[in-house]
C-alpha cells in the first residue's frame, strides 16, 4: 500500500496543498476572464463597431451637428450637448434636494420616522426606468407644460433659456425626470455618511455656540464630504447613462437647443431610438460610436468619482 | 458668596435612567473646581448640563435650575446658542475638525459669532493655549498633523476664541500621555485668572494639583464640596474618605 | 441682538428646506404608485395576464407572452451571470490581498456603472450580428453583462464579512483551503450572497434598453432561444409610445405587473434581512 502525501507548500497563511492551488487558480481564472475579459471584450466590440464611422468622420464626429441619416452625415455634438446639459441640470435640481433629505433624515427626523421614510425613498430607485418614463409621458410632461413651462415662458421668455414655445416633451421635463431618478441614490448614501459622522464632531461645533444649521453646514457635511461627493458622482454617472425615461420625455430632436423648454436628444436616447432603424453600415457605426463616446464619458466619471472619494476618505481617516 | 454658576436642585437623566439627583452647588468665579468620583457617578452628565449639551442626546431630560450670573440657563427666554458661547467645553477626546486647517478650526467659532479681526483672535487664542509657537508657521496645515496633546490644546484654543466666561473640561487628559497632561494642567492654572474652570477628572492627584475647589460625586449625588485641601486632608463624609483613600473607585 | 436673530432665522429656514425636500421627493413617488395602480388595475384580468397581444388598432389582447419572455430572458441571464459572478466574487473575497484582486474588484466596480444601452450594443455585436437575428439569447447575454459586475461585488462583500477566525478554525481542523471556502465560508455568507442575487435580478428584470435590439419583440409566444421574444419592459415601452389609447391603458397594466413583481422582491429581501436604517 502506497501512501502519497502531496508536498506542502508553506505560505504565510499556513500549509497549502495542490488542491488549494488548483482551486485558487480556477477561481482566479474565472474572475479574470469574466470581469476583465468582459471589460476588454466590451471595449473591443464598441471600438470595432465604430471603426467605419471613425475612419469616415475622424474627430470631427464629436463637433459636427449634422445628423442626417439620409445623406449619410453624422455628427455627435447635439447628443453630447443634450446629455451634458440634462445631466448637469438634473444635478443642479437633485443634489440640493438630496442633501436636504439626507440632513432631514439623519439629523432632524426621529429614529422612527427615519426608519420608515428611508426605505420609502429608496423604493423610488427600484422603479424601472421605462415605468418612470411612462409616468413622465402621461403625468409629468403635461404638468410641466402647463404649470412650469408656460409660466416660465410668459415671465422669463425674453431669456433665450426659457424661450417659447413651451413644450411638454422638453429638456426641462427630462432633467426633472433624471433628478427624480438620482435623488434616491445621492440621498441614501449621503444620509449614511452623515449618520457616520462622530457625535463628538457635532457636539464640538454646538459647544462653541453654533446653531444646528451652522454645525451641520460647517462641520458635519464637510466631514462627510468624501462620501457625499462620491454619491453625487454616482448620481451623475446614472444620469448620463439613463436611457428610457429620458427618451420618452425629451422630445428626441437633434438640435443644439438654447431653451430648456424645447426638445433635445441624448446619446443614450438616440441609440435606443434609431438603432433598429439604422440602414447601412455607416449609420450603425455612427450610433455605435456614440455608444463608445457615452461609454468613455461614463467610465471617466466613474473612475474620477472613485479616485476623489478615495482621496477624501484617506484624509478623513476613513469617514 | 454667589458663585459664577449656581446649581439648584439639578436632576437629569436619559429616559427612565435618573443620572443626577438633586445636585445643588455653587461654582466660584475665576477658580478651578474639580469634579471627582468613580465611573458612572454622573460627573460628565453634570458638566454637560452646564452648557446645555446634555439635552442634545435623544431621550435626555433635565429638571432644576442652573444660574449663570444669576440667570437660569434653562428658562424659556434663554438661548442655548448664546449659553454655549459663554460656557465653553473641551472634550475627553480631542475633536479638531478634520476638514479645516488649524487656522480655520480656531476661526470657526469666531466667524459664527461674527467677531472682528480673526487673525488676531486666532493668534491670541493659540498663545493662551500655549500652542502658538509650535504651529505659527503651519497654520494652514491639517490638525491631523498634530500630536494628541497638541490637538487637545488646539481644541482649548478653539474654545477660548469665542471668549467664553466659563470653560468646562471633561476629562481632558484621559487620552494623553503624562507630558502632554502636565502641559495642559499648567495651562489650566494660567487660564484660571480670566476664566471660571470646571474640570471633570477621574485622577485624584490631578484634582489635588490644580483645583481650588473639589466636588465629590457618587451615584448621581453630590456627596461633598469644599476647598480641595479640606476634601483631601479632612473629608467630612465617610464616603469621601473611602474614595480618597482608594477603598473603591 | 439682530445678529443672533438672523442666525436663528437661517437655522429655521434650513430646517424648513430639509423638510420640504423630503416632502417634495415623496410626491413623484406617490404620484407614480397612485397612477400605476389607478390606471393599471382595471386592465388586469386573466386574459391580460395570459393572452397574446392584439394586432395594432384592434382592442383587447394581453401581455402573456411578455411576462413569459421576461422570465425566460432573466432566466438565461441568471444562468450565465450567477455562477460566474459567484465564482469571481468568491475569488475576490477569499484572496483579497493581491494586486490582481484589487484590479478585478476595481474593474467590476467600474463596470457596474456602464450605461444599460451599451450592454445592448455589446450583445448585439456579439450575438445578433453573428447569428443574423434578434434572439432571446442575445437579450439574456445583454442582461447577464449587467448582472455580472453586481453579483461579483455583492458576493465579494458578503464573503469578506465572514470573520477570518472562522476560516482559521476550519483550517486548524486540517481542512484544505478549498473545502474551507466552499463548505464553511460560502455557507456562512449564503444569506448575503442570495440577497445580492435577488436584488440584482429585481434590477435587471425592469431593464428595457439592453433588450431593445437584442431580444427585440415578438407578438407570439416564446419560440426558441434563437428567436426574438417579447418582454415586459419592451412591451410597456412600445405600447406607451404608440398612438393608441387602448395600448396606453395596457402599458399601465403591464407597468403594474412589473412594478408589483419588483417591489415585492425588494421588500421581501429587506424584510428578510432586516436591514437597519
Amino acid at each position: 500500500m502506497k501512501l502519497r502525501f502531496p508536498p506542502p507548500f508553506l505560505s504565510s497563511r499556513g500549509v497549502r496543498l495542490t488542491g488549494d492551488l488548483v482551486f485558487q487558480a480556477v477561481l482566479a481564472g474565472v474572475a479574470v476572464l469574466s470581469v476583465i475579459g468582459l471589460a476588454v471584450l466590451l471595449l473591443r466590440e464598441l471600438v470595432y463597431g465604430s471603426l467605419p464611422a471613425i475612419s469616415e468622420f475622424g474627430l470631427g464626429f464629436l463637433t459636427s451637428t449634422e445628423w442626417n441619416p439620409v445623406r449619410g452625415e453624422f455628427g455627435a455634438l447635439p447628443f453630447i450637448y443634450g446629455t451634458v446639459v440634462s445631466s448637469l441640470l438634473a444635478l443642479a435640481i437633485g443634489v440640493p434636494l438630496s442633501l436636504g433629505i439626507a440632513v432631514y433624515l439623519a439629523e432632524m427626523a426621529s429614529p422612527r420616522v427615519r426608519a420608515v421614510l428611508s426605505p420609502v425613498i429608496e423604493l423610488l430607485a427600484a422603479i424601472p426606468s421605462v415605468i418612470i418614463g411612462l409616468w413622465g409621458i402621461f403625468v409629468l410632461a403635461p404638468f410641466v407644460r402647463e404649470h412650469l413651462a408656460e409660466p416660465l415662458m410668459s415671465y422669463l421668455g425674453f431669456l433665450p433659456l426659457f424661450e417659447g414655445p413651451a413644450y411638454g416633451y422638453s429638456v426641462l421635463t427630462a432633467s426633472l425626470v433624471l433628478a427624480i431618478m438620482i435623488i434616491p441614490i445621492i440621498s441614501s448614501i449621503s444620509r449614511e455618511a452623515i449618520l457616520a459622522v462622530p457625535r463628538l464632531q457635532q457636539e464640538g461645533a454646538l459647544a462653541l455656540g453654533a446653531t444646528r444649521f451652522e454645525a451641520i453646514t460647517g462641520v458635519v457635511l464637510p466631514y462627510a464630504r468624501g462620501a457625499i461627493f462620491g454619491a453625487v458622482m454616482l448620481g451623475l454617472g446614472r444620469a448620463i447613462g439613463e436611457t428610457m425615461a429620458v427618451t420618452m420625455v425629451i422630445g428626441n430632436s437633434p438640435q443644439l437647443f438654447t431653451s430648456l423648454l424645447h426638445p433635445g436628444y441624448t446619446m443614450a436616447a438616440v441609440i435606443a431610438n434609431e438603432f433598429t432603424e439604422a440602414t447601412g453600415e455607416l449609420y450603425l457605426a455612427a450610433l455605435i460610436e456614440i455608444g463608445l463616446v457615452l461609454f468613455a464619458i461614463s467610465m471617466v466619471v466613474n473612475v474620477l468619482a472613485r479616485a476623489i472619494t478615495w482621496r477624501y476618505m484617506r484624509v478623513q481617516g476613513g469617514a | 458668596m454667589k458663585g459664577k454658576i449656581e446649581v439648584r436642585e439639578l436632576n437629569a437623566g436619559f429616559g427612565s435612567t435618573h443620572v443626577l439627583k438633586n445636585i445643588s452647588m455653587s461654582i466660584p468665579e475665576n477658580r478651578v473646581t474639580a469634579i471627582i468620583g468613580p465611573s458612572g457617578c454622573g460627573k460628565s452628565t453634570f458638566v454637560r448640563c452646564l452648557n446645555r449639551i446634555h439635552e442634545l442626546v435623544p431621550n435626555a431630560w433635565v429638571r432644576g435650575e442652573v444660574l449663570l450670573d444669576g440667570r437660569n440657563i434653562y428658562s424659556q427666554e434663554a438661548d442655548p446658542v448664546d449659553i454655549r458661547r459663554r460656557v465653553g467645553m473641551v472634550f475627553q477626546k480631542p475633536n479638531p475638525f478634520p476638514a479645516m486647517s488649524i487656522y480655520d478650526n480656531i476661526a470657526y467659532g469666531a466667524r459664527i459669532h461674527r467677531m472682528k479681526d480673526i487673525p488676531k483672535i486666532v493668534e491670541r487664542s493659540l498663545r493662551k493655549a500655549a500652542l502658538w509657537d509650535e504651529v505659527k508657521h503651519r497654520l494652514k496645515d491639517s490638525p491631523a498633523s498634530l500630536s494628541g496633546g497638541q490637538q487637545q490644546r488646539l481644541c482649548i484654543a478653539r474654545a477660548l476664541a469665542v471668549e467664553p466666561e466659563v470653560v468646562l473640561f471633561d476629562e481632558p487628559c484621559s487620552a494623553l500621555d503624562p507630558v502632554a497632561t502636565a502641559k495642559i494642567e499648567d495651562l489650566i492654572l494660567e487660564l484660571r485668572e480670566n476664566y471660571t474652570i470646571v474640570i471633570v477628572t477621574h485622577n485624584m492627584q490631578q484634582a489635588a494639583r490644580i483645583a481650588d475647589y473639589t466636588a465629590f460625586f457618587l451615584m448621581g449625588e453630590l456627596v461633598e464640596f469644599g476647598e480641595t485641601a479640606q476634601i483631601f486632608e479632612n473629608p467630612r463624609d465617610k464616603r469621601t474618605e473611602d474614595y480618597i483613600t482608594g477603598r473603591f473607585g | 441682538m439682530p445678529e443672533l436673530e438672523w442666525r436663528r432665522l437661517k437655522d429655521r429656514l434650513f430646517t424648513a428646506f430639509c423638510i420640504c425636500s423630503t416632502a417634495l421627493a415623496l410626491i413623484p413617488l406617490g404620484s407614480m404608485l397612485y397612477t400605476i395602480f389607478m390606471k393599471g388595475f382595471s386592465v388586469i384580468s386573466l386574459s391580460f395576464l395570459t393572452g397574446l397581444p392584439a394586432p395594432p388598432g384592434e382592442p383587447g389582447g394581453g401581455f402573456g407572452n411578455a411576462i413569459q419572455g421576461s422570465l425566460i430572458v432573466v432566466g438565461i441571464a441568471s444562468a450565465i451571470g450567477i455562477p460566474l459572478g459567484i465564482a469571481a466574487g468568491m475569488y475576490l473575497g477569499e484572496y483579497p490581498n493581491s494586486r490582481l484582486s484589487r484590479a478585478i474588484s476595481f474593474t467590476a466596480d467600474v463596470l457596474t456603472g456602464v450605461p444599460s444601452i451599451i450592454t445592448g450594443i455589446f450583445a448585439y455585436m456579439l450575438v445578433v450580428l453573428r447569428f443574423g437575428g434578434f434572439s432571446a439569447l442575445a437579450g439574456g447575454i445583454a442582461l447577464a453583462t449587467m448582472m455580472l459586475p453586481f453579483i461579483v461585488r455583492t458576493t465579494e462583500e458578503a464573503m469578506k464579512l465572514v470573520p477570518w477566525e472562522l476560516r482559521e478554525a476550519s483550517l486548524a481542523l486540517g481542512a484544505p483551503r478549498w473545502r474551507t471556502t466552499l463548505q464553511v465560508v460560502l455557507s456562512t455568507a449564503r444569506f448575503g450572497i442570495a440577497t445580492g442575487i435577488l436584488l440584482t435580478i429585481a434590477r435587471i428584470a425592469g431593464e428595457t434598453a439592453p433588450l431593445l435590439f437584442t431580444a427585440f419583440n415578438n407578438r407570439f409566444w416564446f419560440d426558441g432561444v434563437m428567436q426574438p421574444v417579447a418582454t415586459l419592459p419592451v412591451m410597456i415601452y412600445t405600447y406607451a409610445i404608440s398612438p393608441f389609447d387602448d395600448w396606453h391603458a395596457q402599458a399601465w397594466g403591464g407597468a403594474l405587473v412589473l412594478v408589483t413583481m419588483i417591489l415585492l422582491l425588494n421588500m421581501g429581501v429587506r424584510l428578510a434581512t432586516g436591514r437597519r436604517w
